[in-house]
């Protein structure tokens, strides 16, 4: 019989099964974006030429490791603790096959360590993206590969969790909107490591001699069906934990369950075509395939992406303005619980996510003008602003809420916890904003010396270029800081944090329950319909949030704009045909 | 409490749609068929577009072509690597390895040339500076592109795919002359 708790300030129930499962994924989760923060520094302080730290090999090295840990290990176990939130947690019933799901969190914590290792003893520096025909130690590829099937796993005990819900009736009408972008990353996530099966199982039996050849241009083609897949895992599971935090935070709707569902779906049918903009300037790929793919499929996820962004903070205006503060167009703004980093960690990701990873990944998948940018640090610089603010962001502030919710822990240093929001997005978007420019002056990417010390012919880059390089190495720097603190501020309220009634007692490390008599709920009762709200008009001409219009209004001068630019960027260089 | 409890209307779907949400979606629809159009259009207008065309090849066939040139138009030397001028108007070579570009290529300004690229080993990216062209070069194919320098100089290619440990070392030279 499954036992639930409930928690006193929160309302969430949570099965005793699942709850330990979120915990344990979340903590592996922070121990992998403590491994990649600390080999981020170093990164950073290589790329920042006049400090240049580390030699060749361990600088490949570490941007071999940061790469995975940050964009898979990381974000992947903490969306495996979103799923079983959004499914066990939202939907009030006992998680399905609670014994798999730890075999399959077991097989990722495999993974992980296996790929880790891999990295660290030296033979398989190839990047985050390891492209055929260069070649990883086997079990580089092996440790991805158990960390995949333990995330499908995963993804297979939230699916089952739904049906368990739909048929115990645990609900009324439809799923929530966060548990129904929560099945679209979901959705998302199955078509990835499908795709990741198709091209790393016979890689790994190429590393081990079953296969002579891996066609390198084939490599790229399915390797990016996984690579570019995943992060719209991440922009779903972001999205949805959006509309969660201003859920709670506001008591915020949805203003149309239907728009902001059908945007969902529209991930779902196109985001995962999107991942043509990675080979634009690949030979053997024709001019067509690569418009439609990046167009007729990539625009409709980037309309759903535009939808989502005038819906999420329009819907916290709207809840705003219900409740009194409707003076001009921004005090439901200006009044928002700045001070509360659960809040500014969302806000600060939407707008980077938007303004910067938004605008600038339209710009670089657009087939010509890929041609002035792939492979120069301005694709990092696009996917910092995408991943390390939108997606890491949000989960950081998603933890400020958890903390106190699901370990029942008030947060160590409050007064850290405040100011991270501040430093990791301030940091992050001076190391983006430096890294763009960098990347328009032709730096590149993965590249451990912008002198070329030693080669047989020279070149020297501007030196605009090396001012950039400076001034976004100390925005890195800052943003490692930022990601200290959350450390910090995690690490120190599971240690150290004041317990929280109801949990009194057990804390005994991640995996361990709290204390049986806590669980004293065995079947909650039915989740209610969201509440009927009287249709009362707080906007002004006749739009219920302007000021989240205008802010979109103000999105989308700035896309055209800068879009416009980089055609005009593009008409300056060589003639090609 | 509602975006994460069940919607409040049974029939979610037939609920009426804010007029904000409708001008939103159908301003940023028609941005997206702006930007979707915008990439036949330059196919047609525009001057900086790649071909299509590419060729499986293998490291030897490439190698063999690449000599071919290298000893009918080899015009001087630098590094260790040979400077070859090939008439204008004729398909160019140049191949990556580990961890070099070559040969050097010596074009004339504003003629056009068939450049091939092809790489011998790993992945490489051909990455023309001051310029600011990328390709990716991937071994087995073989791109053509037709390329007319409109500037003198000279420029660099820098390898922008990382390579291996050597991946800092690799830069080729192209030198447009004037006519």
């Amino acid at each position: 019989m499954a036992q639930f708790r409930v928690c006193p300030d929160s309302g969430f129930y949570f099965d005793k099964s699942a709850e330990s499962l979120m915990k344990a994924n979340a903590v592996a989760g922070a121990v992998s974006l403590l491994i990649a923060g600390i080999l981020a520094l170093g990164v950073i302080l290589t790329r920042w030429q006049e400090i240049h730290l580390l030699p060749a090999d361990v600088f490949y090295q570490a941007l071999t490791g940061h790469g995975i840990n940050a964009l898979i290990f990381w974000i992947i176990f903490f969306e495996m603790a979103i799923l079983y939130f959004a499914s066990s947690t939202l939907l009030r019933t006992r998680l399905a096959a609670p014994r798999w799901a730890w075999a399959g969190f077991a097989l990722m914590i495999i993974g992980m360590v296996m790929n880790n290792i891999a990295v660290l003893q030296g033979n398989s520096s190839v990047m985050m993206t390891s492209y055929a025909p260069m070649q990883a130690e086997p079990h580089f590829y092996l440790g991805l590969i158990l960390f995949a099937v333990g995330a499908l796993i995963g993804c297979f005990v939230f699916l089952g969790t739904l049906v368990i819900a739909k048929d115990d009736r645990t609900y009324e009408g439809s799923i929530p909107l966060v548990t129904f972008g929560a099945l679209t990353a979901c959705i998302i996530a199955i078509f990835t490591i499908a795709c990741g099966a198709i091209i790393l199982v016979p890689t790994f039996l190429w590393s081990i001699g079953y296969i002579g050849h891996i066609d390198a241009a084939m490599y790229r083609v399915i390797w990016w069906g996984l690579g570019h897949s995943s992060q719209q895992i991440n922009v779903a599971a972001h999205v949805s934990v959006w509309y969660l935090i201003v859920g709670v935070l506001f008591n915020a709707r949805p203003m149309s369950e239907k728009v902001s569902r059908s945007a969902f779906l529209l991930y779902i049918l196109f985001l995962q075509l999107a991942s043509a903009h990675h080979i634009l300037v690949d030979p053997g790929i024709s001019s067509e395939w690569k418009v439609f793919n990046t167009s007729y499929a990539m625009y409709l996820a980037v309309l759903a992406s535009m939808i989502h962004g005038l819906t999420v903070p329009g819907s916290m205006e709207v809840a705003q303005r219900a409740k009194g503060l409707t003076k001009g167009m921004f005090e439901w703004l200006r009044k928002a619980p700045w001070g509360n980093p659960v809040f500014s960690g969302f806000f600060f990701s939407l707008l980077i996510f938007g303004f910067l990873g938004g605008i600038t990944g339209v710009v670089m998948g657009t087939e010509q003008i890929n041609i002035i940018i792939h492979n120069t640090i301005y694709v990092p610089a696009h996917f910092h602003a995408t991943v390390a603010v939108g997606t890491t962001l949000t989960f950081m502030a998603l933890t400020y809420l958890l903390i106190p919710v699901l370990f029942r822990r008030a947060l160590f240093l409050p007064w850290v916890a405040k100011w991270q929001p501040y430093v990791f997005s301030a940091g992050m978007t001076l190391m983006i904003l430096f890294m763009l420019g960098a990347g328009t002056l032709g730096v590149s990417r993965r590249h451990w010396d912008m002198d070329f010390t030693g080669a047989m012919l020279g070149f020297e880059y501007p030196g605009t270029a090396y001012t950039m390089m400076t001034v976004a190495g100390i925005g890195g720097v800052l943003g490692v800081l930022g990601g200290a603190m959350y450390l910090v501020v995690t690490v120190g309220s599971l240690l150290f944090g004041k317990k929280l009634d109801a949990s009194a007692g057990l804390f005994q490390g991640f995996g361990v329950p709290l204390a049986a008599s806590v669980y004293n709920v065995s079947q909650p009762e039915r989740l209610p319909m969201a509440p009927k709200l009287a249709v009362e008009e707080h906007g002004s001409a006749g739009f219920e949030a302007p000021g989240t219009f205008a802010l979109a209004m103000a999105l989308l001068i700035c896309f055209v704009v800068y879009y416009f630019i980089n055609w005009d960027y593009l008409a300056s260089v060589w003639p090609l045909s | 409490m509602s975006s994460f409890l069940p919607p409040s209307e049974r029939n979610w779907w037939s609920t009426p749609v804010g007029k904000q949400e409708v001008i939103w979606i159908g301003i940023a629809l028609v941005w997206c068929l702006i930007m979707f159009l915008m990439m036949p259009y330059w196919h047609i207008y525009g001057k900086q577009n790649l071909s299509n065309e590419a060729y499986q090849t293998t490291p030897e066939r490439f190698q063999s072509r690449v000599d071919e040139m290298v000893t009918q138009y080899k015009v001087g030397e630098q590094a260790g690597i040979p400077i070859v001028k090939p008439p204008a108007g004729s398909d160019v070579y140049m191949l990556g390895r580990l961890w070099q570009w070559y040969p050097i290529l010596e074009l004339e300004k504003d003629q056009s040339y068939r450049l091939h690229l092809s790489s011998m080993d790993w992945n490489h990216g051909f990455s023309l500076q001051p310029v600011n062209i990328n390709l990716q070069i991937i071994p087995g194919y073989e791109m053509v592109i037709t390329v007319a320098p409109d500037k003198a100089g000279e420029f660099t290619v820098v390898c922008n795919e990382f390579c291996g440990i050597g991946h800092h070392l690799m830069l080729g030279k192209i030198f447009v002359r004037e006519n």
